[in-house]
């Protein structure tokens, strides 16, 4: 039995590698997902344009100006003469806010008068507008408190005399600390993501198409008046992708580690393992597939059907958190959510065991339903 | 170029994706189920962010702080706990995002009108929900501290103080600022790109795999005549995708159409005719399906997904990145969708957008049709 499989791999890693189209592809796509995910994907906010609209023209104005540009996440682009102006610079894109400081700013700030400063934010996008929003806020509180010791000095000494100047004044302050990432990189949360990602494109979409490549061309006959078995013909034609799939675990990891210097915590072996455990899911699926279409059109379709759901609503790009409960109940059923979460706690947070086992265990029982039905319709689909 | 050619070839191709029901019933319904699913689900708003906290100081000031929070419809207060081994097991087991923790000496330093610290803990794994926690959090205890401040001022003062400078915030476009109006406009056009790529990436290799494709030869039929008519048939079931993910986009998820119809219309069609040649030159330099549909896909649903501004703004890449998604061309129908849905800016601004989609189109037409000849010769 050994033998017969042992034949059968080495069929179709020949011809999974033959081409060097082929091997291209299946190495390339890791590699460029990783670098779109490492370089180019950011959520972080900064250097956000803003257009400054000054109707003062007094010091204290351009004293704003200054602290909005010394944030550090102020650039001003463009400075709207008018009403007009201002709106074009957000139809088009060029700024992403408007600040505008209202004529007579400075004379009501030093005359006690509480005065506004009006910031226009795009809201086209919600994630990035509210966070424009907020840095906004910040910086007038910030100026806004700086101005007022002078008017509160004055106060405070007129008004309860005898005592020492701005005691008595009690503050709070945050002081925030951010764990697992503390720099706040986009990158370290995404990059260990692509693991996942990439062993369930790629080993679904092989192992699918490599069934159902036979069928279409009508090897499968040949294949199945030789004496192997389904269930050497299964394993024949999984493991071969396994391994594809293990060696791009490894690959990306390394990627992950040596360029983009993502925190490695947990444990390797720990890591391995579940890759293991998710290989079945995601062979599985593939095996699954190939059960249910007739041409490799069709497999594709279904593939994509079933894999990009499963990238989409695994907690990869977007919080499963921020989902409808409907939808938070259906992730459920995702094997590539639990993944993602063994595989971000083990980076990122240095998981083990006690803490990650109800994902794991997930996994296995799904990994183990998944390719035992699978294999079930696929020996059925044989006859 | 014969019209009656082209005809035929239409036709044939026609028959092709009408034949088999399940691919065209797939290629009808995909973008709707995407579009309701993703619409709903894809969002990166952060509210209801599950909070732990530890309060040490057990004090009527300390409460006063905490009623901040829980007051907030930006935290959900899950709990509270009496030490710190507590909060990393909840933090590990993702229970929660962040954790308040207020130490001994908090109201003893208030009551001495000296400064207090208050300590905020924050998962940072997802920097995206990271950094906007820590700024509500920042934003709450800032408040705060102002209030006390003048509160105590005013005890002793009689006048009202309040903060001589306010931020008055406006939003423009999608003023409730729900993800939903961002993410719809720009799923569209990436929905649109994969059909396009899945519908045509196969097209030209299937018949080199079956064996067609000698058939073709040995008729009169010209290089343009296939790539063109192949795109015709496959346009004519895009298209009718477009026209299902916007009515989606406008009834079901009621996003604003501020824009001109007519502009989105235009594009739409230009985006699509690139699309779809960018598909058949895939097909035609492919050897088989599987190499087809794995670059049809590489090339056109990653771009699309990262690279066109549709969820990661471009603003934020490196510049070489920034530089790379000139040639990305859902990044032009991305910004022409937004721009027509949300802003409602016409032709004036949108101008440069759409002549990059012409020239995407006509280049990637010749480079088909360039292909084809290769192929054929």
């Amino acid at each position: 039995m050994w033998e017969r499989i042992r034949v059968i791999i080495r069929k179709e890693l020949i011809q999974a590698l033959r081409e060097p189209r082929m091997r291209t592809l299946l190495f390339l796509p890791p590699m460029v997902q990783l670098i779109v995910f490492g370089f180019a994907v950011n959520l972080d906010v900064d250097h956000v344009r803003i257009a400054w609209m000054d109707m003062d023209h007094t010091p204290l104005s351009r004293e704003l100006r200054a602290s909005f540009e010394g944030s550090g996440r102020f650039d001003v682009v463009a400075q709207p003469a008018n009403e007009q102006e201002a709106a074009d610079a957000l139809d088009r894109s060029v700024a992403q806010a408007v600040v505008r400081v209202l004529p007579r700013f400075e004379r009501d700030v030093h005359r006690g008068r509480p005065t506004e400063v009006q910031v226009l934010v795009d809201g086209t996008n919600s994630n990035t507008a509210s966070l424009v929003s907020q840095y906004a806020g910040q910086v007038v509180a910030n100026f806004s408190n700086s101005v007022m010791p002078l008017r509160q000095n004055v106060r405070v000494l007129t008004r309860s005399p005898g005592g020492p100047p701005n005691t008595g004044a009690p503050e709070v302050v945050p002081r925030t600390r951010v764990w697992f990432n503390p720099d706040l990189h986009s990158r370290n949360y995404f990059v260990p993501g692509v693991v996942a990602n990439i062993i369930f494109i790629v080993t679904v979409m092989l192992t699918a198409l490599a069934i159902v490549r036979e069928k279409e061309i009508g090897t499968m006959e040949q294949l199945m008046v030789t004496p192997v078995r389904p269930i050497e013909l299964i394993l024949g034609k999984t493991l071969p992708f396994a391994v594809v799939g293990l060696v791009d675990v490894a690959l990306v990891t390394s990627v992950a580690l040596l360029i983009f210097r993502v925190p490695f915590r947990g444990s390797p072996l720990l890591l391995f393992f579940c890759a293991i455990v998710f290989l079945m899911t995601s062979l599985g699926a593939g095996l699954f597939l190939s059960t249910i279409s007739h041409t490799q059109q069709q497999a594709m379709m279904m593939n994509f059907f079933f894999t990009t759901p499963a990238f989409m609503l695994s907690g990869f790009a977007f919080p499963i958190r921020n989902m409808p409960v409907a939808i938070q109940w259906l992730t459920w059923l995702n094997p590539m959510r639990y993944f993602i979460e063994i595989v971000r706690g083990v980076f990122l947070k240095g998981a083990g065991v006690a803490v990650l086992w109800p994902q794991i265990a997930a996994l296995a029982i799904y990994g183990v339903l998944i390719l035992l039905l699978s294999a079930l319709r696929f020996h059925k689909s044989l006859d | 170029m014969s019209p009656r050619r082209l005809r035929a070839i239409f036709i044939k191709e026609l028959h092709h994706i009408t034949r088999d029901g399940r691919s065209l019933a797939m290629a009808l319904l995909m973008p709707v189920m995407m579009l309701l699913l993703y619409g709903y689900a894809l969002s990166l708003d952060v509210d209801h962010v599950p909070t732990l906290i530890y309060d040490q100081d057990q004090t009527s000031a300390s409460r006063d702080l905490i009623r901040q929070f829980t007051g907030s419809r930006f935290f959900d207060v899950q709990g509270y706990v009496d030490n710190y081994r507590a909060i990393e097991r909840a933090i590990d087991r993702n229970r929660i995002i962040m954790a308040v923790v207020i130490p001994r000496d908090y109201s003893r330093h208030l009551d001495l009108g000296e400064r207090a610290n208050v300590q905020i803990l924050i998962d940072g794994s997802d920097s995206n929900t990271a950094s906007i926690v820590q700024g509500y959090a920042e934003t709450v205890v800032r408040g705060y501290s102002i209030q006390l401040r003048s509160d105590i001022l005013n005890r002793r003062g009689g006048e009202r103080l309040t903060p001589p400078i306010d931020a008055r915030l406006r939003v423009w476009y999608n003023s409730s600022l729900e993800s939903k109006n961002y993410v719809v406009p720009g799923l569209i056009a990436v929905i649109l790109q994969i059909i396009a790529a899945l519908l045509t990436s196969l097209t030209i290799a299937r018949e080199w795999e079956m064996g067609t494709m000698e058939q073709l030869l040995s008729t009169p039929l010209r290089p343009v005549e296939i790539v063109l008519g192949k795109m015709m048939a496959y346009f004519v079931v895009g298209l009718a995708d477009a026209a299902v993910a916007l009515a989606v986009g406008l009834l079901v998820f009621q996003v604003p159409f501020r824009g001109s119809p007519t502009l989105m219309v235009v594009s739409v069609c230009l985006f699509l005719f690139g699309s779809l040649f960018w598909g058949i030159f895939v097909s035609a330099s492919a050897r088989t399906q599987l190499q087809a549909y794995q670059m049809g896909v590489l090339s056109s649903f990653l771009p699309a997904f990262l690279l066109s501004g549709f969820v990661y703004s471009i603003d934020t890449m490196p510049r070489v990145i920034q530089v790379i998604t000139r040639i990305v061309p859902a990044r032009y129908i991305v910004t022409i969708m937004k721009g027509v849905f949300l802003k409602g800016v016409g032709w004036r601004v949108l101008w440069l957008e759409l002549i990059f989609l012409i020239l995407y189109a006509a280049i990637v037409f010749l480079l088909a049709t360039r292909k084809m000849k290769q192929k054929l010769a």
